[in-house]
């Protein structure tokens, strides 16, 4: 699943990306806490995360994640934005819940890791 | 932050501040992106990454500030964190997952949750850890490479 794909399931705004359709993603993980990020997340994966703060770039740069996804309408400040688009990892923010983002994504074929 | 060609390795040496989580991470990025460059195995650097970006967040977390250190090899790469103290009272309980003595201000930052050092240990081959109170922690990290890689020193 490409993230153009993912922005369509979850009606997300993207915050900052290029050629999201080029953005394969083999995983989800869902989760607030870095600390389980950086201990179970597999390779290649999409974030999805309620947590807005700058190491949550961090830990995706560290875990080669292919994409951030905020939940609940979350917003990164212009620092966050700013360090994303320097790594060059792609920010989306959606409306949804994270049980529903999680849900939906699942229901189209994307498997947890 | 510090870089020296020589003889005994490619070294980089990074100080870490205490509670400064606006840097924190900064030095495992910079270690990871010369793990690339040197062209470890992706898996290998995704480990040592994790190891150093943890090893990181202990030392911004838990102590008085200190450096991290990398030495990279054509076939492993030491880690060093050292701090300026307070030291652990008790390495075997900071080696149980879910143990951490990590304030509430940095639960909220999505750290702490007591991952630091098991997950450390999951992605090191060795690993090795000094500790005296009130003097401070060294902990030692060795990851080795599976393919192999250039040697920046040029030697």
């Amino acid at each position: 699943m490409n993230l153009a794909e993912i922005q369509k399931i979850l009606e997300a705004k993207v915050i900052w990306g290029e050629d999201l359709e080029k953005r394969e993603v083999l995983t989800g993980f869902g989760c607030d806490l870095m600390s389980d990020c950086l201990a179970y997340a597999k390779p290649k994966g999409l974030m999805l995360t309620g947590l807005c703060n700058s190491q949550v770039i961090r830990t995706a740069e560290i875990l080669d994640v292919q994409g951030i996804v905020f939940v609940r309408g979350k917003q990164p400040d212009q620092e966050m934005v700013d360090m994303a688009r320097q790594k060059g990892i792609p920010l989306l923010s959606t409306n949804k819940l994270m049980f529903d983002s999680c849900g939906l994504l699942f229901v189209a074929g994307l498997q947890g890791g | 932050m510090h870089q020296q060609p020589g003889s005994d390795g490619y070294v980089l040496e990074i100080p870490v501040k205490s509670m400064d989580f606006k840097a924190a991470g900064e030095g495992a990025s910079r270690i990871k992106q010369t793990l690339k460059k040197i062209g470890f195995a992706p898996e290998v650097v995704r480990r040592a990454a994790i190891a150093a970006y943890e090893a990181e967040m202990n030392i911004v977390i838990h102590t008085h500030g200190g450096v991290l250190e990398a030495r990279f090899y054509p076939d492993k790469v030491e880690l060093a964190a050292r701090d300026k103290g307070p030291g652990i009272p008790d390495i075997s309980l900071a080696m149980q997952e879910g143990f951490s003595t990590a304030p509430q201000r940095v639960r909220e930052m999505g750290f702490g949750a007591g991952m630091g050092l098991p997950n450390i240990k999951k992605c090191v081959d060795h690993l090795a850890i000094e500790t005296e109170i009130g003097k401070g922690t060294l902990v030692r990290m060795v990851i080795f490479n599976r393919s192999e890689g250039k040697d920046l020193t040029g030697s």
